[in-house]
């Protein structure tokens, strides 16, 4: 039996500590928002936030977590400003298409607009290259993140 | 080959059936008593000769629900369908709720860019069905006559200021008869068709909640992921039961009925996953363990020579050829590609004694359905599909084998069983674009003009697979007109040839920009090639071959004008062009890179000319662009499946190699043609342009031509090397 | 398990069966004490790594081991399987054979076996060894035959290379050194076989003892100094810093176990007592310094600088997109301090041997609570030669201060 906090709540849950986050989240937990692309942390689908920083679930034993907070996209709070400047740029600029990938670009794009508040466009394919999309979204999630650095500053 | 000549093409046969499906909402009123009471109206084609596929559900609490067939895999299809409907029915985009169809009349395919060209007439008219009914019905309830009533946001108004909502009138309206020619609005009278829109499923995506095929869960299930035999045609030899089942939360080893594939099924997936770790499965790999990517690219080559299907002709063009001032022939090779959507193959059923569920994401849902008859024994009716939200399509999923092979595993449990493949699994166990040789030889005149030209195609008839009745009696796929027969040029002579070579140990599927992807590649290198020869600038010897062709000219004319073809470049980059007629639509595309060392390709914009007819959403058509554009542009460069023993060897994202964002075209600018012509398909059109305009780029910045792609392949980067 | 045995002795029946009853007894009689004993022997030294092919069944061998001048060897299935395995050998034919190199039949075994070094254990000590892996599942599995040149091929040119290099046997403690020490001496020179790889071989492929654990080139890898010399060695590490990393396979500052260490982390070192891991701290710490000439190039400090590289360089873009997912930009690991390279000792190596060579096969390491860290190989598909080699000369130059040169990577990739 292991304790999580997983989006504020405490949760115990009975796997080995050495299950993938990503998968105690989806086929556990129910919270199917984070996705599954590769499983070695190359595609960037998995990405939750722990501790406030992006990670890639798919290769987070649980056994590793500890008392670290996890947050997935279910719980990216529209209250912080940079959550909501994240989300409305992302659908002004209709950065979606298949949109699988989305939520991990998004916890990706929250992440690095936290940690950088106004990022150029070599902080952002620094930050974002490691988060794939094969529809080719790429242009248009620059943009949104230029868009929503401008409007929390 | 002829200007404007129809993009009959691939997809013929998937067209074919969509053009029968589109024309179900071409409608009476649904003939159910029961419904019509309480469901209000349902818009249905009686005088079809299957069962209907998409509807106008409209209640009497005003709840629009549009249930269509075609299924979001990114290409907006929803949101465009959606606005043609909404367009003629008068109801705004946000009043709308959307429901995937239940597999109908052999209909649902999605695929080949055909849902715009396709249900451009029929869903308008479907709109403007409901909404003559519905006016008709509140100006009886009025006493008025309909002519007198306007229809705006799902009210309809009369002159006096009288107001009633859809839902208020919809049961009258099922009362009434369709009318067969609705009047459909003028182009200038559109409020929603032209104006960009934002995407209906953006928010649900945004926030995480889109349930794609592999998020379904469905209250009892269990998880199970798979190991199919590595080699093609391959057979379970031994593994360990013992150790899989020994491993915490693993509950089952599955095995298909041809021993062709295992899976252990979990509480999860990571017990799923480590026990498939421990079973490992040993496999009887059979006959095609002898293949090597060198075989399959030996018999293409091989097919050059011998004899080949003609599927068209037009005059002697090797007589032409001969007798021409000169001629002039290159061979072009391209290879297997795996579709690796970023959803991993997945399906979920669930088999009981008097039913079968199955929840997947798919483009061929009444396939998804057969096979489940077929495999359960059950009648066609006791199989629902709920087809899902799907993570990526590119053809991968016109492919079904994923849904039998899910059947075979849940019919032998009493649960929901999910099945989710690996990464490794999905890449490992793909259906290929299929490798390609092709060898096209040009009479020229004494100025380089082309007199004549052959086109010989050496590869797979995936048609003969996929639809074998859409081969043609000859044994042609005509998935391999578009590029090649299918252009805006118009060749005095012309001779098209296939040598049929299906890959041995591998299977080959439908890819992102079908014939249009691998024509492309060969036609608009070879016409640079000749504009070389012939010490023309490609865009003035393409203007010259299209010259009485005036879409053609007008999209390669914009993109030139855009991208600044006539300007000096910055030192050290290049431009290249490349022009084309696919899928409806005509595009002119110049790439602009730099190649600061000689197998470093960095992409700086990408200009794009577009004529695809009426556009229904742009910046929809332009997000398609820019993501076609990326798929093309990264198969180019690295893509390339090969196989070592009939194994696969490329297996993750670590030598599967796809674009990144800091590899992407820094910029890429869509230019839309003002355009009243039928909507043309869009979603594959900026793939096929991809490899074309970068590998004309490239050639321009090195000064010598990859004819082979992957553009920065190890075999193109030692012929550099060894320069 | 015993119960099992013993009715398998019973049912093979008749005089020709009384080898394998006899072993069977030993195992039946081996309580539980015994099997853990043995196990922990087992585990400490190492058999698992090199007895299983890589995704292969555990202990069924297959795994090559490519020697150069010889040709390739593959281990052994040393599982109880009777036909396929080592089930009908007697406990004396094995502690021959793991003790002195000789198999039944008197078979040389080729030194790839550190037979001379599992001399060091007692014949007691390996007959629990072998009670335990009696107890493995059984498998089937035979590997491929060995692939030597002459005059390698003939198994008893070992009895010539056994006088010049060959076993040792067990020695007593010395009195002048630690319980400790000791302790230490015994694991590293003995089960351990630290020196099989860390140390140079002579001309005649046996181990030096004057540069005894000086590093050393093996398995297409360079298996590093770990003498206390304090620049080419392991000098400069903290006690804490060295247990850690032998326990773990990570210490902060030193990076990450790599390929056939992250090997000897999960399959050996990660199982003993912190004790033992003590011990080998103790006596490593007291091994004579011998200077390299492969001192690492000094680390450079990563400001973390809102997780940004450069995108000026290929190398650093083929960084943040198909390695920064673990590493992070500023090389401090993302999900798991396993991935922070930070000091790794394969970054600052010149040659970029080692780096360049995980960068293309991957290295994978579990754990002490089982969970498997791995990364994925770059070689074999989309990345060329040159993306490699580019990735490998960022890392090198961003994270320390060590000067690659394109040949040396270029060499090192076609090494093997």
């Amino acid at each position: 039996m292991l304790t999580l906090r997983v989006n504020g709540q405490t949760h115990t849950v009975d796997v080995e500590p050495d299950t993938p986050l990503l998968w105690v989240l989806r086929d556990v937990l129910g919270l199917n928002g984070t996705k599954f692309g590769c499983g070695i942390a190359q595609c960037g689908v998995c990405t939750v936030h722990l501790d406030n920083r992006p990670v890639r679930a798919c290769v987070l034993p649980v056994g590793e977590i500890g008392n670290r907070a996890v947050t997935t996209i279910e719980a990216l709070d529209e209250a912080d400003p940079v959550v909501h400047a994240v989300k409305k740029a992302w659908i002004d600029l209709d950065v979606v298409q298949c949109g699988y990938c989305q939520p991990g670009q998004i916890m990706a794009a929250v992440g690095l607009i936290r940690s950088t508040p106004n990022p150029s466009d070599e902080q952002i394919d620094s930050a974002m290259s490691g988060n794939m999309c094969r529809c080719g979204t790429y242009m248009r999630i620059r943009k949104a993140i230029h868009q929503a650095a401008g409007d929390v500053a | 080959m002829t200007q404007n000549a129809p993009n009959r093409g691939p997809h013929t046969g998937r067209r074919g059936l969509l053009l029968g499906g589109g024309g179900l909402l071409l409608a009476t009123l649904w003939p159910v008593k029961g419904l019509r009471a309480d469901a209000g109206m349902l818009v249905e084609d009686s005088t079809a000769p299957f069962a209907p596929n998409a509807y106008i559900r409209i209640t009497p609490d005003n709840r629009i629900t549009l249930i269509l067939p075609n299924i979001e895999m990114g290409q907006g299809i929803y949101t465009s369908s959606v606005m043609l409907i909404a367009e003629e029915l008068g109801v705004d985009l946000n009043q709308i709720e959307m429901e995937a169809a239940p597999p109908g009349g052999g209909a649902e395919i999605t695929g080949g860019s055909m849902s715009i060209m396709t249900e451009w007439k029929p869903l308008r008219e479907a709109g403007a069905a409901a909404r003559t009914v519905l006016v008709q019905a509140a100006a009886k309830r009025w006493n008025a006559k309909p002519e007198s009533c306007t229809v705006e946001s799902g009210t309809i108004r009369h002159l006096s200021g009288l107001r009633l909502t859809f839902g208020a009138v919809a049961s009258d309206a099922a009362k009434l008869p369709l009318p067969k020619e609705p009047q459909l609005k003028s182009a200038a009278q559109y409020r929603l068709i032209g104006k960009p829109q934002h995407r209906l499923d953006s928010v649900v995506k945004v926030e995480g909640r889109a349930v794609f095929g592999i998020d379904v869960q469905i209250p009892g299930q269990k998880i199970g992921t798979v190991a199919a035999s590595p080699v093609i045609g391959g057979t379970l030899k031994d593994f360990n039961r013992d150790a899989a089942m020994a491993v915490p939360g693993v509950v089952a080893v599955l095995v298909t009925d041809a021993k062709d594939a295992v899976c252990v099924v979990g509480d999860h997936y990571w017990a799923a996953h480590k026990g498939l770790m421990a079973l490992h499965p040993e496999w009887n790999e059979g006959e095609n363990a002898k293949v090597t990517t060198q075989t399959v690219y030996d018999q293409l080559h091989d097919g050059l020579k011998g004899p080949a299907i003609v599927p068209t002709s037009k005059g002697d063009a090797p007589a032409i050829i001969a007798k021409s001032h000169a001629h002039y022939s290159a061979v072009y090779q391209q290879p297997l590609l795996a579709h690796s959507t970023m959803e991993p193959i997945n399906c979920t059923a669930h088999v009981r004694p008097d039913g079968c569920d199955v929840w997947t994401g798919t483009q061929v849902a009444d396939r998804a359905r057969d096979t489940a008859a077929e495999i359960t024994g059950l009648p066609k009716e006791k199989i629902a599909v709920h087809s899902q939200y799907i993570g990526g399509g590119f053809g991968r999923r016109l492919e079904h084998e994923y849904i039998t092979q899910c059947v075979q595993f849940a019919k032998q449990v009493p649960y929901p069983l999910k099945i989710v493949w690996s990464r490794e699994e999905d890449i490992t166990r793909d259906r290929y674009r299929p490798a390609y040789v092709d060898e096209v030889t040009a009479g020229l005149d004494e100025k380089g003009h082309v007199t004549a030209m052959t086109h010989r195609v050496v590869g797979p008839a995936v048609v003969a697979r996929w639809d074998p009745p859409e081969l043609t009696k000859e044994g042609y796929d005509e998935d391999l007109s578009v590029g090649t027969l299918i252009t805006p040029y118009n060749y005095p002579a012309y001779r098209l040839e296939f040598a049929r070579r299906e890959a041995p140990g591998v299977i080959t599927a439908w890819w992102r920009g079908v014939g249009g992807t691998r024509g492309l590649f060969v036609v608009e290198g070879f016409i640079d090639e000749l504009a070389g020869r012939a010490g023309v600038d490609p865009v003035a010897y393409r203007r010259e071959m299209v010259k009485d062709n005036p879409r053609a000219l007008a999209v390669l004319d914009r993109v030139a004008k855009e991208a600044g073809w006539n300007t000096p470049l910055p030192q050290g980059r290049a431009r290249g062009v490349a022009l084309q007629f696919a899928f409806g639509s005509y595009m002119a595309t110049v790439a602009e890179i730099e190649m600061p060392e000689n197998n470093v390709v960095i992409i700086h914009r990408v200009t794009a000319a577009v004529d695809c007819g009426q556009v229904v959403n742009p910046d929809q058509v332009i997000s398609q662009i820019e993501g076609g554009l990326i798929f093309g542009f990264s198969a180019a460069l690295y893509s390339e499946i090969t196989l070592k023993d009939g194994w696969v060897e490329q297996k993750n994202f670590n030598t599967w190699r796809v674009m990144r964002m800091n590899e992407a075209p820094r910029r890429i600018d869509v230019h839309l043609m003002e355009s009243s012509e039928d909507p043309g398909g869009i979603g594959e059109v900026g793939t096929a342009a991809a490899a074309p305009a970068l590998a004309n780029a490239m050639a321009a910045a090195q000064g010598h031509r990859y004819r082979t792609l992957p553009l920065l392949s190890p075999r193109n980067l030692e012929k550099e090397a060894a320069k | 398990m015993s119960r099992f045995s013993h009715a398998r002795a019973l049912l093979t029946g008749s005089g020709l069966a009384t080898l394998a009853l006899l072993s069977s007894l030993n195992t039946a009689r081996a309580d539980s004490a015994v099997l853990a004993r043995g196990e922990y022997l087992a585990r400490a030294s190492d058999c698992e790594a090199c007895h299983t092919a890589p995704g292969g069944v555990p202990f069924a061998g297959g795994r090559a081991f490519n020697v150069p001048g010889m040709g390739v060897l593959y281990s052994s299935n040393i599982t109880p399987d009777p036909k396929h395995g080592i089930g009908k050998w007697t406990d004396e034919e094995f502690t021959r054979s793991v003790r002195e190199g000789i198999s039944p039949g008197w078979k040389h075994l080729y030194p790839a076996m550190p037979y001379p070094a599992y001399a060091r254990m007692s014949p007691a000590e390996v007959k629990d060894l072998r009670a335990w892996l009696a107890t493995v599942p059984k498998s089937a599995n035979t590997p491929p035959a060995n692939r030597l040149r002459f005059p390698f091929s003939i198994r008893a040119i070992m009895i010539g290379w056994n006088l010049l290099n060959g076993p040792r046997s067990s020695y007593p403690d010395d009195p002048s050194k630690s319980a400790e020490w000791n302790r230490g001496r015994t694991l590293v020179e003995g089960p351990g076989h630290c020196a099989d790889c860390h140390s140079p071989r002579t001309l005649t492929s046996g181990l030096s003892t004057s540069r005894a654990f000086a590093g050393n080139t093996i398995n297409g890898l360079r298996a590093y100094n770990i003498t206390p010399d304090r620049t080419s060695g392991i000098g400069g590490w903290t006690d804490e810093a060295l247990a850690q990393y032998l326990a773990t396979g990570h210490a902060d500052g030193h990076g990450t176990a790599s390929a056939d260490m992250a090997e000897v982390i999960t399959y050996s070192l990660r199982h003993l007592t912190p004790g033992d891991i003590r011990a080998m701290v103790t006596y490593l710490r007291d091994l004579k310094p011998v200077a390299s000439d492969d001192a690492p190039a000094p680390s450079r400090v990563i400001v973390s600088n809102n997780g940004t590289v450069p995108q000026n360089t290929r190398g650093g873009r083929l960084f943040v997109s198909a390695c920064a997912g673990c590493h992070l930009a500023d090389g401090s690991g993302r999900q798991t301090p396993y991935a922070n390279i930070a000091g790794a000792r394969s970054l600052s190596a010149n040659d970029g041997h080692n780096l360049i060579r995980i960068i293309m096969d991957g290295s994978s390491l579990t754990t002490r609570d089982g969970s498997t860290h791995a990364m994925p190989g770059f070689a074999g598909g989309g990345y060329s030669r040159k993306d490699l080699t580019d990735i490998t000369s960022f890392v090198m130059t961003h994270f320390t201060e060590a000067t690659p040169s394109e040949a040396a990577l270029n060499k090192a990739m076609d090494a093997k």
